[in-house]
């Protein structure tokens, strides 16, 4: 089933000293989410990102705008009519059932045509279970399972009224960082079995990236970009998401282009073409540096970290905004540790050029030396 | 014993001192009093030991008078005020606007001095001389004959004796219930709607379940708090409550003690002890029910 929305936009009230003010926590929504795929939400804190699902669950009302699932509008259809399940932040188990009674509960408030027969729904209650793997734990209560087994049992009490949109409110947050690997891929894997079109809220660019199909990044209320992960990091449209997507973060300077040259500081370290003369941020990937004895860009270096995997240079440069420059190597690059400066050269395809005023993404064109 | 030891006890001392001497050695005097027959108060002597003293109590029609009237109350007031206590948090627990207000007004009778609430009472359903009484006034109104709620029938005074023990007991439990409805979280509520749970399922499947540790502690405190009834029963009818046939257990121990009557300590310990044991029980099976009913 995918999911339309259309001019979505949520106000909140809200009273202080001053007095009445209007927060517009979902501002202007206009996206479709394609069938069967999976969706991350993707912001900071406070970026409208659970609100949305809200809206979508109808737990909360659009101020104005409207929601259809498929053909049909649901904006004014209450949650329990619009075919979602709907997976809380700290799950919401109910305490005092048992796995299998919290994997009932949705099923016995089924009412008239709809209602079940008990075989029915003891098959629905098993496939659930097992299809999240937590048929061996049926008779115990959420307290005696860990977050992960609970998280596996909230997926379960959702999906076993075989939803339309299966909604996901910041999965994996309660989880350690182990535990978390694993549950993305597990959650990753139930998507593509059941195929239902699944939207799910988190601030964690790394966790959205290696499982949706499709990224929504917002903030402030505000959509920035959509698109498939790869897509996003590669062509950022903004500075905000350049720098939300990608660890170690991008890192980005201040700089011109006068002349058909990209200049750092006061040193040119590109040619490129297509590109108006003017002030910019020049964002460049960590794996966008080069070691390179004559290397335009110099930075002072600070210390060189070794993963094994790769090797992580840390410097840093007047004319950079993060408070350090980090660069990935590949592990068989050796750095001498004990130089006071190193020289980059810069791989074109991981240098973004930002417009100063806007911040938005300047398209140009690299001319080769 | 070593000196971590020694000094865990030396730290216990002071309350253990306490306890000892005002808490202990009473009641193992009350033990002793109750089987001490014939003792005089006086003299401070008696005839012999056994269990007469006991006889004597459960032959007594005034204490046994108590006794069903306890009951009465006990079983009448406990799970109505429990129940109505429990609609109104629930209610209260719904409405938004002027919430604080209502929260007040229904806390308002726990701040209130028991007597004066009886005062109060006694004037609503007093029948005398000059007037009938504002409740008769009521009952005339819709055409029925009037009643002395104080002085007259024993199915009247009890009805005003329940009406009372649950008026005053109910603020406390409304306090409680509400703070019990306010801390269960809203994640459960809006899982459940997204679910599409009846409003009734809710509150029964979902609700009920995660404030039963509060609601039993109030059914355990309550049955308590009503065998041990005796100021309410002053407040409404006197202190010569065997004559108002309106006694309890705690006011027979005390009339044994002190009133017209008393000055056998001895009757009044054995009556104490029945009562200790009344509770106790009723205390114990309370408890072995809750483990079945209670989550977590």
């Amino acid at each position: 089933m995918k999911v339309i929305l259309k001019n979505l936009t949520k106000k909140f009230q809200s009273y202080n000293k001053t007095g009445k003010s209007e927060v517009i926590a979902v501002n202007d929504f206009d996206f479709e989410i394609p069938d069967g795929k999976l969706i991350g939400l993707l912001g900071p804190s406070g970026c409208g990102k659970s609100t949305t699902l809200n809206l979508i669950s109808g737990l909360e009302k659009p101020t104005s705008g409207q929601i259809f699932f498929g053909e049909d509008d649901v904006t004014n259809l209450p949650p329990e009519n619009r075919g979602v399940g709907l997976v809380f932040q700290n799950y919401a188990l109910y305490p005092h059932l048992t796995v299998r009674q919290n994997i009932y509960f949705p099923l016995e408030n089924l009412k008239g045509k709809e209602k079940l027969s008990k075989e029915e729904m003891e098959k629905r209650v098993v496939n659930a279970a097992k299809m999240v793997q937590i048929d061996e734990l049926m008779d115990r209560k959420p307290g005696e399972l860990s977050g992960g087994q609970q998280q596996r049992v909230a997926i379960a009490r959702a999906l076993v009224k075989m939803p339309k949109v299966l909604l996901l409110d910041e999965p994996l947050s309660n989880l350690d960082a182990r535990l978390r690997l694993q549950t993305r891929e597990e959650i990753r894997r139930i998507q593509h079995e059941t195929k239902v079109t699944t939207i799910f809220v988190t601030h964690d660019q790394e966790e959205a990236m290696s499982i949706s199909d499709m990224i929504v990044v917002m903030k402030d209320g505000v959509v920035h970009q959509i698109g498939k992960p790869q897509d996003v990091y590669d062509h950022p449209v903004n500075l905000f998401v350049a720098k939300f997507l990608g660890t170690p973060p991008i890192n980005v300077f201040t700089g011109k282009v006068a002349g058909g040259k990209l200049i750092i500081g006061t040193e040119e370290v590109m040619e490129l073409s297509g590109v108006e003369d003017q002030e910019v941020y020049v964002g460049i990937r960590p794996e966008g540096f080069i070691l390179q004895e004559d290397g335009p860009l110099s930075c002072d270096l600070k210390g060189v970290e070794v993963t094994g995997r790769d090797t992580t240079v840390v410097s840093t440069s007047a004319a950079c905004l993060n408070t350090e420059i980090r660069s990935i190597m590949n592990a068989e690059i050796k750095v001498d540790a004990a130089q006071k400066c190193v020289r980059f050269a810069l791989n074109p395809n991981k240098v973004k050029l930002f417009s100063a005023q806007t911040e938005k993404s300047i398209e140009f064109k690299a001319v080769r030396g | 014993m070593d000196k971590r030891k020694l000094k865990g006890w030396l730290y216990l001392l002071p309350a253990l001192l306490f306890l000892s001497v005002f808490m202990v050695y009473p009641l193992v005097d009350v033990l002793v009093y109750s089987f001490e027959e014939g003792y005089n108060f006086a003299s401070q002597s008696f005839f012999g030991v056994g269990w007469y003293n006991y006889s004597y109590v459960l032959h007594d029609p005034y204490f046994l008078q108590a006794v069903k009237n306890t009951f009465i109350i006990v079983l009448i007031t406990v799970p109505l005020s429990t129940i109505i206590a429990l609609v109104i948090s629930t209610l209260l627990a719904s409405i938004k606007g002027l919430r604080d207000l209502f929260q007040t007004i229904y806390f308002l009778p726990y701040v209130t001095n028991t007597l004066a609430v009886g005062l109060v009472f006694m004037i609503l359903f007093k029948k005398n001389a000059y007037t009938d009484g504002l409740v008769n006034l009521i009952i005339n109104r819709f055409g029925g004959s009037s009643i002395d709620f104080i002085d007259g029938p024993y199915w009247a005074k009890m009805f005003v004796m329940c009406f009372y023990t649950i008026w005053v007991v109910m603020p406390f439990k409304i306090l409680i219930l509400t703070s019990a409805l306010a801390s269960v979280k809203q994640d459960y509520y809006k899982a459940a709607k997204v679910d599409g749970t009846g409003k009734l399922r809710i509150f029964f499947r979902i609700t009920l379940p995660m404030i039963s540790p509060m609601i039993f502690y109030l059914v355990i405190t309550g049955f308590i708090g009503a065998f041990k009834a005796y100021s309410d029963e002053v407040a409404i009818f006197g202190t010569d409550l065997n004559a108002a046939g309106m006694n309890t257990i705690v006011g027979y121990v005390y009339d044994m003690l002190y009133g017209n009557s008393g000055g056998y300590p001895s009757y009044a310990s054995a009556a104490a002890l029945i009562l200790f044991s009344l509770v106790f029980t009723i205390t114990c099976i309370n408890l072995l029910i809750s483990k079945k009913n209670v989550h977590y």
